[in-house]
């Protein structure tokens, strides 16, 4: 603990009316998003930030998790602008979306507004939200095949949208030009006003009850408190040097593997993240930001040591080494509209990595990929059409339990809109809405499922489709002994055929004609333990319930099942003894 | 009902059945606590009837139920099968994509009907409703034989776009149950003709797993109240607040997964309009969470759906209750950082808290209150033990709490206290500030065994005008099954622009739909004053996902509504307004869902009867003791509430003691008797 002369007791009441406050600033945006990216899918977030740094005081408990790790390097951007240029007032809020100066990538909007108390600066309040469309050559904004960030869209810097709480209408002017759906964007615009608005009157009202001085020594004792709680979780690792790579499959413009690579290192209470020996920066969108890098280990880190709370202290200990000449340090133009991929590679090597240095706590990788995909094109009646949605898979077999069938990634807790709704909103039909059976890493734990999601153009025109995803070709790993996933697969239907992508898990402009289809099906988690001693009774009910097929009970499972589905106790016993030994 | 019968309201939790027995012609009530059998609730339910009176002579019985909640939460409904569009069969299982925690990514998700039961047909619906592949009634019936080979004992029939046109699934329900007449088949559309698919699957399925356990359990009762004598009603609460027949209840029971708890907010809100407070806050604290509902304008606020655990979502009107995971049981630890939490782990009733003696060593809130000496050690509630261990529990907070801390025992038995007020306080504030309500203008209700003993705190924490303590706070819920009104929800999607709407075609719907709902409600065979029909619009902004509640000010009149798209304009724009800062001029509007309400209200229930008769005050001083307030240990009188007549005034630091529960006063605060016996605790003057 810090040395603080705040009680455990009020502490404890002005965190919980703190994440309140970040918690409905929260709501007010996804109940009055347009774009269900923030309304079903929650890609937003809100929190208060320190008003010199731009650290993470205190974030909501319901925000996107990736952007709990980034919103202190928004804040930063601004604060870095402020101290350039001067004339920062009341009222201000600040609007900008750059992706190499605190943003993730361009369809981020954040906007940050100053909190005065006495005519002084106290701290910012954040809201970032992802909009639908932002321009660029691909609807939606994942342009598998840029290889600058110009064609992934209009770039803004931080600049002022309104001074002194005025507004100004030629920044929405010059917004609305470059999207094609400004409605939308303009829904979502004033659906972060209206949280940033209630953000300021709750906090306003928090501190003429306690008091500015209370509520400054409540932030830096949870500041503190984190650090000293991350310090203690580390101490408790064994010291030494972790290693782990993965790949991604291409950069969407050469087909070559990219190598993210860590050197985790635990010397006493710190730890180091070394990503040197990743790849150079790539070609094409596969990039990411320095702070994106940074932000995601830390959605890596809360994952694993869930109960180190969500602010800036919880990095104190920790040194980043993510050199500008990997692909995980880039700067402009460099494209990163695909950022939600790499960063899911770089969360699961954190897993990995850590899995080594805890084996007892591994937990295999999740299905690790995004699979944005964008369906567009013309209604019959002539207006233009962008269903844009990411999709979801397995999660790891992990040390308590199989992993969870068909969840979100973990840089979210986006729910995917349902079927009914893209359905009455876009001239589509699903044909297939299921699990998809031996997906799933075997394991003593085995992964979840993914999904089958087969959808057919009902428009005269057909549809243009777009895909940006990934494990085309590297699949989810396991852990402890258990079996990788399945690998993601896309295919559309032709005149000749069915077709599959070049480039794995990435397609741009493929037409496909009205009555034809497309179908994506995504990789489940990685296993955990070994397949061969998991409980061949487990297996029976698997089989039973269509998750593993007779044929992976006998090679991944070396369990044997009767045509009426019941187990072969001998031909089991023969099969997996004779493997033992 | 005869308005000079006996009426019973049974209200049965976890650990006891409450009992509210009221005579309308004696103008006399009775209450009654007897253990719950757990896993044969009805022993306990005929049980607590009889000590109330002979069965035969009373005229209604209204039940709040947890058996369908218990049934979820343990997973024990019946073995139920699913047929449903070819290519859809896993959207039970798949949710919407979510998971069981933010941060933290294990945990696993068993759905309640087997994937092998789940049996896929030919048949598809478009979203704008026309049938593009009808169903094909042989596989459907072949998948139903399945099913029934397999043991099922229920059948759900799920189609996709059965919302935009139910003639698909009207004709699958009609095969099955011409093959095999069973009341537990039914088809999404009867459940909820509502788009999104996973929604109406889940609470489809989670219906027909619960009809065949919940209709058991009904006829049980019936049976053991026929082999009595009972000639009189039998009734049961929903999860909104109205009461429904038996009959609809079976071919409901997801309307009843929070029954209980929803009479007791029924309750709550004509207390306190009697009492004169047309706003309040109700806060029942159990062994293991605190749940808080809140009462504006004397009206309780609708959810549209509830998820019981992780993946059971229940898509249908409920009172809307918040829980959190702090109760008397909640056991309070130093976390690694060093700061004190209470919760959410729980001792619950068994082994319950250290001062129980029945084998916890980890403090929980009961016990702080125990070694504060507000709860009197030698008069637990409930009467199952004899006497608390107070200094048992005072070693555990002294091991677990003062030691880590550098505090004394009595330091920390408060500081466990005023963290565990702090998290029912967020609570609170969640429900009222967060929704816009000021508080000053909310009082208190607690109710249940705890809440009561932490309602002085919570009204200066949260900056609350009072706390009102209703006469019997133990069995608040049985009362509401008494005093609830008879209501039936509808629901139908109708996706349609306000800009082209065809008034007309929406009034037929809602003289339609309001029919319907009354229809039901007046079948109940229950008298009552009147039927209202209330409807209400799900409405957005096109481009919107998220839709808000559009109360329409009409009503059903001589065969219409008078319905017409200004009206709706403008019900809509004040909605949205009470929701979020800015209107989008220019930006079209849609109607997504008509709801539809009939609700039979019953005659006025007169709470006088519950008045104390008592005269002398000095009768019910029972002493004084030592109960430990913020710094120091204060001789505090002891009262027995229920003896203390009307309009009397108890100065704080005061404990108010009755069987079912302990009202404290805290110093700076006084207690107030009101006419009706309820006891008003607000800032002394």
């Amino acid at each position: 603990m810090s040395k603080t002369t705040l009680d455990p007791v009020t502490l404890a009441v002005l965190k919980g009316r703190l994440e309140q406050i970040a918690d409905e600033m929260d709501a007010t945006l996804y109940r009055s998003a347009f774009n269900p990216i923030i309304a079903e899918a929650r890609d937003a977030c809100h929190g208060l930030y320190h008003a010199e740094t731009g650290a993470t005081l205190v974030q909501g408990t319901t925000g996107l998790p990736i952007f709990v790790g980034a919103m202190a390097f928004a804040v930063k951007a601004v604060i870095d602008k402020v101290n350039r240029e001067g004339g920062l007032e009341e009222g201000d809020i600040f609007l900008f979306n750059d992706p190499y100066d605190g943003g993730t990538h361009l369809n981020d909007f954040r906007l940050v507004r100053p909190i005065f108390r006495h005519g002084k600066l106290f701290c910012w309040l954040a809201s970032v939200g992802h909009w639908l469309d932002i321009g660029g050559n691909v609807p939606g904004g994942f342009n598998a095949r840029a290889t600058e960030s110009f064609q992934e869209g209009v770039r803004i810097p931080p600049i002022k949208l309104a001074s002194k709480g005025v507004i100004n209408q030629d920044i929405l002017a010059i917004l609305a030009a470059n999207s094609r759906v400004p409605q939308s964007n303009y829904g979502d615009l004033n659906g972060q006003l209206n949280a940033l608005d209630l953000g300021e009157k709750r906090l306003i009202e928090l501190l003429d009850s306690y008091g500015d001085a209370v509520v400054t020594q409540a932030l830096d004792a949870f500041t503190a408190r984190a650090a000293t709680m991350m310090r203690e979780t580390i101490s408790a690792l064994p010291d030494g040097v972790y290693h782990f790579e993965d790949y991604l499959d291409n950069d969407g413009v050469t087909d070559e593997p990219l190598l993210i690579a860590l050197d985790l290192t635990i010397t006493g209470d710190r730890m180091t993240l070394d990503f040197s020996r990743s790849s150079a920066p790539c070609a094409g969108p596969l990039n990411i930001a320095r702070s994106t890098a940074v932000a995601c280990c830390y959605v890596a880190l809360k994952h694993v040591f869930t109960d180190v709370p969500a602010n800036a202290g919880c990095l104190e200990p920790i040194t980043f080494i993510i050199p500008e000449t990997t692909l995980l340090g880039v700067s402009p133009p460099k494209p990163v509209g695909g950022y939600t991929e790499t960063i899911l590679r770089v969360i699961g090597v954190v897993f990995g990595a850590l899995g080594h240095a805890m084996p007892e706590r591994a937990t295999a990788a999740p299905f690790g990929t995004i699979n944005a995909l964008s369906i567009a094109g013309h209604r019959n009646d002539g207006s233009r059409f962008v269903m844009f949605s990411f999709f979801g898979g397995g999660l790891g077999g992990n040390p308590e339990t199989d992993g969870l069938n068909h969840g979100n990634n973990p840089i979210s807790m986006a729910t995917i809109p349902p079927a009914e709704i893209l359905e009455a909103s876009y001239p589509v039909m699903f044909t297939q809405w299921a699990l998809r059976p031996d997906s799933a890493g075997a394991g003593f734990h085995r992964g979840g499922l993914g999904a089958i999601y087969e959808v057919e153009a009902l428009a005269e025109s057909g549809a243009d489709v777009f895909l940006l995803g990934e494990r085309g070709k590297f699949a989810p790993f396991g852990v402890n002994g258990g079996d990788a996933a399945a690998l993601n697969q896309f295919a559309w239907q032709t005149d000749e055929g069915e077709r599959t992508p070049p480039l794995a898990s990435k397609i741009a402009d493929v037409k496909i004609k009205k009555g034809r289809r497309v179908r994506l099906e995504t990789p489940g988690g990685g296993g955990w333990g070994s397949a061969w001693e998991r409980d061949a009774h487990q297996i029976v009910r698997d089989v039973r319930l269509g998750y593993v097929s007779v044929s992976a009970a006998r090679e991944k499972y070396g369990v044997i099942i009767n045509k009426d589905g019941s187990l072969d106790q001998q031909a089991t016993n023969a099969l997996r003894d004779g493997r033992t030994a | 009902m005869s308005a000079q019968g006996k009426i019973i309201g049974v209200d049965v939790g976890g650990t006891f059945t409450d009992l509210f027995l009221f005579d309308e012609k004696e103008r006399r009530f009775k209450t009654e606590k007897v253990p719950s059998n757990r896993g044969d609730e009805a022993v306990g339910f005929i049980e607590g009837l009889k000590k109330l009176g002979a069965i035969a002579e009373f005229s209604s019985i209204v039940h709040g139920t947890t058996v369908g909640t218990n049934a979820l939460l343990e997973r024990k409904g019946a073995l139920t099968g699913l047929i449903t569009t070819r290519g859809f069969r896993d959207v039970l299982e798949m949710r919407r994509r979510d998971r069981p925690k933010t941060w933290g990514l294990w945990g696993d998700f068993i759905p309640v009907i087997d994937r092998d039961l789940r049996l896929e047909v030919d048949e598809r619906v478009l979203a704008d409703g026309s049938i593009r592949t009808p169903v094909d009634l042989d596989a459907v019936k072949q998948a139903a034989q399945t099913l029934r080979d397999k043991g099922a004992q229920s059948v759900a029939i799920f189609f996709i776009n059965a919302y935009a046109n139910d003639a698909n699934e009207k004709a699958a329900v009609a095969a099955v149950r011409a093959l095999w007449p069973n009341e537990n088949v039914v088809a999404s559309s009867e459940i909820l003709p509502e788009i999104r698919e996973f929604e109406r699957v889940s609470t489809t399925a989670l219906n027909a797993y619960l009809q065949p356990v919940v209709g058991s359990y009904l006829g049980k009762l019936q049976d053991a109240l026929d082999a009595d004598g009972f000639k009189g009603q039998f009734h049961i609460v929903q999860s909104n607040g109205g009461v429904m027949s038996t009959a609809t209840a079976r071919r409901l029971p997801i309307r009843t997964a929070l029954s209980g708890p929803a009479a007791g907010v029924i309750a709550a809100a004509e207390i306190a309009k009697s009492a004169g407070f047309s706003n309040v806050i109700t806060g029942d604290l159990g062994g293991t969470s605190f749940d808080v509902s809140l009462i504006a304008d004397g009206r309780s606020v609708l959810a549209a759906q509830t998820t019981i655990d992780f993946g059971l979502v229940i898509r249908t009107p409920m009172i809307e209750i918040s829980t959190i995971g702090a109760g008397g049981g909640s056991i309070a630890h130093v976390d690694k950082g060093g700061l004190l939490q209470v919760g959410p782990e729980s001792a619950g009733s068994r082994p319950g808290p250290v001062c129980y003696a029945q084998g916890n060593d980890r403090p929980t809130l009961t016990d702080a209150n125990v070694v504060l000496g507000r709860i009197n050690a030698d008069r637990p509630i409930g009467g199952k033990l004899a006497r608390l261990d107070v200094e048992a529990a005072k070693a555990a907070i002294a091991n677990h709490i003062a030691q880590p801390l550098g505090l004394d025992v009595m330091a920390a038995a408060e500081a466990i206290v005023r963290v565990a007020n702090a998290r029912m306080a967020g609570a609170i504030r969640l429900v009222s500030i967060e929704r816009g309500h000021d508080p000053a203008n909310f009082a208190l209700m607690p109710f249940g065994g705890g809440g009561v003993l932490h309602a002085g705190a919570l009204v200066q924490d949260v900056g609350l005008k009072s706390a009102l303590v209703p006469r019997f706070p133990g069995i608040t819920s049985a009362l509401g099954c008494v005093i609830a009104d008879l209501r039936h929800d509808q629901v139908r999607t109708v996706n349609w622009m306000l800009d082209s709407l065809d008034a007309g075609a929406l009034d037929r719907l809602m003289v339609s739909e309001g029919r319907a709902a009354e229809a039901i409600v007046s079948s109940a065979g229950v008298a009552v004053d009147r039927i209202d029909i209330v409807y209400e619009l799900d409405m957005h902004y096109i481009g919107q996902t998220h839709t808000i509640a559009v109360p329409l000010p009409v009503s059903l009149v001589q065969g219409t509504t008078g319905i017409n798209a200004s009206i709706i304009q403008q019900a809509f724009e004040t909605a949205y307004r009470a929701s979020f800062s800015r209107l989008l001029p220019g930006i079209p509007m849609r109607i997504v869902t008509l709801r539809t309400a009939a609700i039979g209200r019953r005659p006025a229930f007169d709470l006088t009867a519950l008045a104390p008769q008592a005269t002398d005050k000095k009768a019910a001083h029972r002493g004084t003791r030592k109960v430990w307030f913020g710094q120091a240990w204060l001789e505090t009188a002891i009262w027995s509430r229920l003896d203390i007549p009307v309009g009397e005034i108890i100065q704080g630091p005061a404990i108010l003691e009755q069987p079912d529960a302990t009202t404290v006063v805290d110093p700076g605060l006084q207690a107030r008797i009101d006419q009706l016996g309820n006891v008003i605790i607000e800032r002394a003057r």
